[in-house]
């Protein structure tokens, strides 16, 4: 364990009576890291989220927070996390500052501190205007605001957040994300999300969870690099055979997906765009349209999980 | 720490039309109770005046009224109760408090006393309906004070039973009826077998039984101890209940 690593959990296994909900999951999280957990309803993020954040117990496996056992030091352990649950566990009799107040000292933050660490929270997290509103008469948006407010007040050194962005309009998404992003400087974050362009759009790394277990844990910029498997999308006019489009360097497979339109797959590091524009213009097949078909993370996703998806051909062609 | 959770929990009680209708209801029906044991005594003091030995005030006024008073709160105290942990749980926000760094016994001593605390100020009310007796004449205060006491280690004792059944469910209403039904039980206990082997055990397990000594005026160290047992018996179940959430199992 280097003296970075904030979280680290090994074989961690939950059973729901014979349900096995997670299944050796494994994952260690850094400092300055977003780390993004992927994954279709009931793949098990949630309930990894709670054993990670000591309040749902594990059936099996160790977490360490910060160094410190989750189970041998509870206390110690949970002061360095901040969660957000599924469902923001907010008094809606309280009003913003008097919730935000109470998570404070249950947090232990020192009463000294506590009226600018308040300040700082609402500041970052919008809630400047409201502090005096009750909750409960605020809109959705602005309760999940509280929620991520409540997980980042004590300053924790990782921040749990599951599903931060749901029920969010896009601008609010965009300000959650620039958040992350900004929390990113001095705490490690977890993210659970089934929106994948979120974590294409704020994660480091991403965690993929199906069925309970670690399907793929990766660096996001190396997933897309090795999965974006380019291709063109053709339409021709007077199309050739389909040997002749194998034929052109570069070309890996080819698939007819209508009478004039064609799906060609390139091999890695080669483009056949240029040669197939000479060729068509040679042998005058009437190209007229050609689109570059980027893998994206969905599909990898879809072809981890799912098994089945756009990314078909490209995945055929590999195996 | 504990005491933090205390205020919190104590505010949400007294922001909650609940408590207050619990409050408003709980004085009217022993105003009511209370005035028809003053009209009952007034009837029958020139008659008492006369006898040696006879009952006085605190007998005939404020002992059927503490005695009824823990009737009351036999009905009363499951609905006040459940809500603690149940509804923490069924609204997610017992997450927050599983999720910051508490032990679960502070998490569980902060409910208590927070819900101790409210049941106090329910008491001083009930309180002053006798103490105002003194208007008119003197009371024995040694009995006062013993059933005041009673009423007092009846309420932690409740208390107590009624966290313990709300940390099991997220159903409050489960809690409620649960939490009465232990109660009425341990209160009735006593009714089977009379006579017999088992009648010695029923007895001292009645809650009852050690409630009716302290109207009386007769402070017994033993029912002191009862009431003590029965309290840290359901506390420590209720925060293994919790710590359960989080130990491997």
């Amino acid at each position: 364990m280097t003296a970075h690593t904030l979280i680290e959990a090994r074989d961690l296994y939950r059973y729901y009576g014979g349900l096995c909900a997670v299944r050796a999951v494994s994952l260690t999280l850094r400092r300055g890291e977003v780390l993004g957990f992927l994954g279709p309803n009931g793949a098990g993020k949630t309930t990894t989220m709670q054993m990670l954040c000591g309040t749902l117990a594990p059936n099996a496996g160790d977490i360490r927070v910060n160094g410190l056992d989750l189970v041998a030091e509870p206390k110690k352990a949970k002061a360095h996390l901040g969660y957000l649950p599924e469902h923001p566990p907010l008094y809606h009799e309280l009003t913003v500052d008097e919730f935000l107040r109470y998570c404070a000292r249950i947090h232990r933050v020192p009463r000294a501190g506590l009226g600018q660490a308040l300040l700082r929270t609402k500041r970052r997290t919008g809630l400047e205007g409201v502090g005096s509103r009750l909750i409960g008469n605020l809109s959705k948006g602005y309760q999940q605001r509280v929620g991520i407010a409540q997980a980042i007040l004590h300053n924790p050194a990782v921040v749990v957040l599951d599903e931060p962005t749901i029920g969010l309009d896009p601008i609010q998404i965009r300000e959650i994300r620039d958040l992350i992003g900004e929390l990113r400087a001095e705490h490690g974050v977890i993210l659970s999300t089934h929106i994948l362009p979120e974590v294409q759009a704020v994660c480091d790394r991403v965690l993929i969870i199906h069925e309970g277990r670690v399907v793929l844990d990766d660096t996001v910029e190396h997933l897309i690099r090795e999965h974006h498997l380019a291709g063109l999308r053709i339409a021709l006019r007077r199309p050739p055979g389909i040997a002749y489009l194998h034929a052109i360097p570069g070309v890996a497979e080819v698939r007819r997906i209508g009478d004039e339109r064609f799906l060609i797959r390139s091999l890695p590091d080669r483009d056949p765009a240029e040669a197939l524009v000479e060729q068509a213009a040679e042998g005058r097949w009437g190209l007229y349209e050609m689109v570059p078909e980027a893998r994206s993370l969905e599909e990898t996703f879809m072809q981890i999980t799912c098994g089945e998806g756009p990314g078909a051909l490209a995945r055929e062609g590999a195996s | 720490m504990i005491g933090v959770i205390a205020r919190r929990e104590l505010q949400g009680l007294f922001g909650s039309p609940l408590a207050w209708a619990v409050l408003c209801v709980i004085q009217i029906i022993l105003a009511y109770i209370f005035l028809s044991r003053i009209e009952l005594f007034v009837q029958f003091q020139p008659r008492l005046l006369g006898l040696e030995g006879a009952p006085g005030l605190t007998d005939v006024v404020v002992a059927p009224l503490f005695g009824n008073t823990a009737i009351t709160l036999l009905l009363v105290a499951p609905l006040l109760t459940m809500r603690t942990f149940a509804e923490e749980r069924r609204n997610g926000t017992l997450n927050l408090l599983l999720a910051a760094p508490l032990s679960m016994t502070e998490v569980t001593l902060g409910k208590y006393l927070g819900l101790l605390g409210f049941f106090m100020v329910m008491l001083v009310l009930v309180a002053l309906m006798p103490l105002a007796l003194l208007l008119g004449g003197p009371l024995d205060f040694g009995q006062l004070g013993a059933g005041f006491l009673g009423l007092g280690l009846l309420i932690v004792a409740f208390v107590a039973i009624g966290l313990f059944f709300s940390v099991l469910t997220d159903h409050p209403t489960v809690a409620g009826v649960s939490t009465f039904g232990a109660l009425l039980l341990l209160w009735i206990v006593d009714w089977a077998g009379e006579s017999g082997e088992a009648s010695g055990v029923l007895r001292y397990l009645s809650l009852l039984s050690h409630y009716e000594p302290l109207l009386k005026g007769i402070f017994d160290s033993a029912d002191l101890v009862y009431y003590a047992l029965l309290t840290a018996l359901f506390l420590i179940l209720t925060v293994w209940r919790l710590d359960a959430e989080r130990l491997p199992r």
